[in-house]
């Protein structure tokens, strides 16, 4: 097999994303496990350097290609046609990529131009009999998946917080490359970019994220969400019905129509556990809950629950934390 | 104005009755289909531009077996104008890569300002047929959508398109296709007077010889990718039910937590 490439994703800060550390190391494993298959980095995007030098900390290899539009431009169409240009040119056969939101355009974009399958939002890969062969979690988690390629080419999109980032033993090389001629696509303008109402910590790879329900009662009861969310280093989450009570913004929201979440530690606090919220956080590791009532869904699926006032439970765990730190 | 809200029938999530078959297939047989949630939201936004211009049409574009129309009736009940249902025998079991090729297809046969999508669906959640569609069609890709603000005279489209940091606000020529997410806003139930109204409305039957697409491209013969198993995840271990006061309960969560490490 001719290789496996990562796409690595440029954070707003001109950074590399987290998630693609996370597919870098899987991607090594998987090349592992396909008999020492090559693995080469793509980084694409108006300043490649930085993000391809954090990159080369995973992976042997990585093509940095510098592309002036992805400054003031919506960046997935963009990068998706650079990225097919190269296919053609160096010939890999797997692009792996984060099942995020530009993950998820580049891979859209990707494979509509090469005719590639993807295989979206992988928990696990790894290789066998000359391909890879991806795990999934499927209808909301209700049944688990395991999908290859019919033709040996394709585009896999991973899961945040599916593996824990190793940089390899050996940093690689950076290699500039290039991909000119015409964008076939039309471009989109950013004409202004504008930060979150509130800066509320990321929810989308936190090792531990503290949620708030309906039963939390208003925003007010977020302000001890987020005071356990800070004594345990995390970040907050929501139900639907709390945001859509207004109590809390939609970039916090888990499940079925919000972000799905696959944390070391889900605290959810007056958090019932209706399907719709379930899907979005069911894989995490450990799941405890605070709830009034015994009988409510989340006493299935959670590894501890206890049943009482959310507001006296989270003030004496707030103490017995500060406590333990202090 | 008129607006092509790309629509899928989905097992209902809320069903528990999700399956496959033997060849990797969706089991319908087994679970209710429901109009998409993402899609609900993006066809709310529709309706609500239509209603502020005073005129135009919100298209459903769907491709799915031929017991779609029972969901279709459902978003054509919130308010949309007619239906295009794509269906053959041979899409079942068509993956992503043919969704996107058949729907792109599709889109061709239809005027349009804007084309919306949700940003995925609940029984796959890829996420990745809209960019196709933009891709195949040439069509300025505005994704993430909070909200969405046509400007009908300039022809021009705005989007605050989520991001990690809080929002990039783009902007496009029409027609564009945007897929949007439940920031849009809660979509409306169907009155009374809709799902009457509904009975009566078009739905459009296309095949794929209509489209112009090969059948052994698409359908599980097409497939790019292929499900070679599937099983329930395993059962997650016993729940510890804490009844203790909260001075106790506390001390056992953070007992728990130091056990796993997680502090």
């Amino acid at each position: 097999m001719a290789g496996i490439w990562v796409h690595g994703e440029i954070a707003g800060d001109g950074s590399l994303t987290k998630l693609s550390t996370e597919v870098a190391t899987l991607a090594r494993a998987v090349a592992e496990q396909l008999g020492g298959t090559e693995v080469t980095g793509v980084v694409i995007g108006s300043d490649p350097a930085a993000p391809a030098g954090e990159l080369a900390g995973f992976v042997p290899k990585v093509l940095a290609v510098t592309e002036p539009t992805t400054a003031d431009h919506a960046a997935g169409m963009i990068v998706a046609q650079r990225l097919a240009a190269l296919i053609e040119a160096h010939d890999p056969d797997i692009v792996m990529t984060g099942a995020g939101p530009e993950g998820r355009d580049v891979a859209g974009a990707l494979s509509a131009l090469t005719g590639w399958g993807v295989l979206a939002n992988a928990t696990a890969v790894r290789g066998e009999d000359g391909s890879p062969v991806a795990t999934h979690s499927v209808f909301g988690g209700k049944l688990i998946t395991e999908s290859g390629f019919a033709g040996g080419k394709g585009i896999v999109t991973v899961r945040p917080n599916s593996v824990t980032p190793e940089p390899a033993g050996s940093a690689g090389t950076v290699e500039e490359a290039t991909a000119t001629g015409e964008l076939q696509q039309p471009v989109v303008p950013v004409v202004d970019r504008l930060e979150a109402e509130t800066k509320a910590a990321q929810i989308d790879d936190a090792r531990i994220i503290v949620a708030g329900g309906r039963g939390v009662g208003g925003p007010d009861g977020f302000g001890l969400i987020q005071e356990l969310a800070d004594a345990l280093g995390g970040a907050v989450g929501a139900t639907r019905a709390a945001v859509d009570s207004g109590w809390i913004p939609y970039s916090q929201q888990i499940g079925q129509t919000g972000k799905i979440v696959k944390p070391q530690l889900y605290l959810a606090m007056g958090v019932s556990g209706a399907i719709q919220h379930k899907v979005g956080m069911q894989t995490a590791s450990t799941i405890i809950a605070v709830n009034r009532d015994p009988d409510a869904p989340i006493a299935e699926f959670a590894d501890m629950i206890v049943i009482g006032d959310l507001v006296e439970v989270g003030n004496a765990l707030l103490a017995e934390l500060r406590a333990r730190s202090g | 104005m008129r607006i092509v809200v790309l629509t899928k029938p989905v097992p209902d999530p809320a069903s528990g009755g999700e399956r496959l078959l033997p060849d990797g297939r969706l089991d319908r047989a087994n679970s209710p289909a429901v109009v998409n949630g993402n899609d609900e939201y993006v066809l709310e936004k529709a309706l609500k531009l239509i209603e502020a211009a005073g005129d135009g049409e919100v298209i459903l574009l769907t491709m799915a077996p031929d017991s779609a129309p029972e969901t279709m009736r459902k978003a054509l009940a919130m308010g949309a104008t007619r239906g295009v249902l794509v269906t053959d025998p041979q899409i079942a079991g068509s993956d992503t890569v043919a969704t996107t090729r058949v729907l792109a297809a599709a889109l061709k046969t239809l005027e349009f300002d804007l084309v919306f999508a949700g940003v995925d669906t609940s029984d796959g959640t890829a996420g990745v047929v809209a960019p196709g569609v933009a891709a195949l069609n040439g069509l300025p890709y505005l994704s993430y959508a909070a909200s969405i603000d046509p400007d009908e005279g300039a022809r021009t489209v705005r989007v605050k398109r989520i991001t990690a940091d809080g929002y990039d606000v783009l902007e496009a020529p029409m027609p564009a296709l945007i897929s949007g997410t439940q920031a849009l806003g809660e979509p409306r139930y169907p009155s009374l007077k809709g799902i009457m109204a509904a009975r009566s409305k078009e739905i459009t039957t296309v095949s794929l010889a209509d489209l112009d697409i090969d059948p052994g491209s698409v359908g599980l013969d097409g497939a790019t990718t292929k499900v070679v198993d599937s099983r329930r995840p395993e059962a997650r271990g016993a729940t510890t039910v804490v009844r203790e006061a909260p001075d106790e309960a506390a001390r056992q969560i953070v007992a728990l937590l130091a056990e796993r490490r997680l502090i």
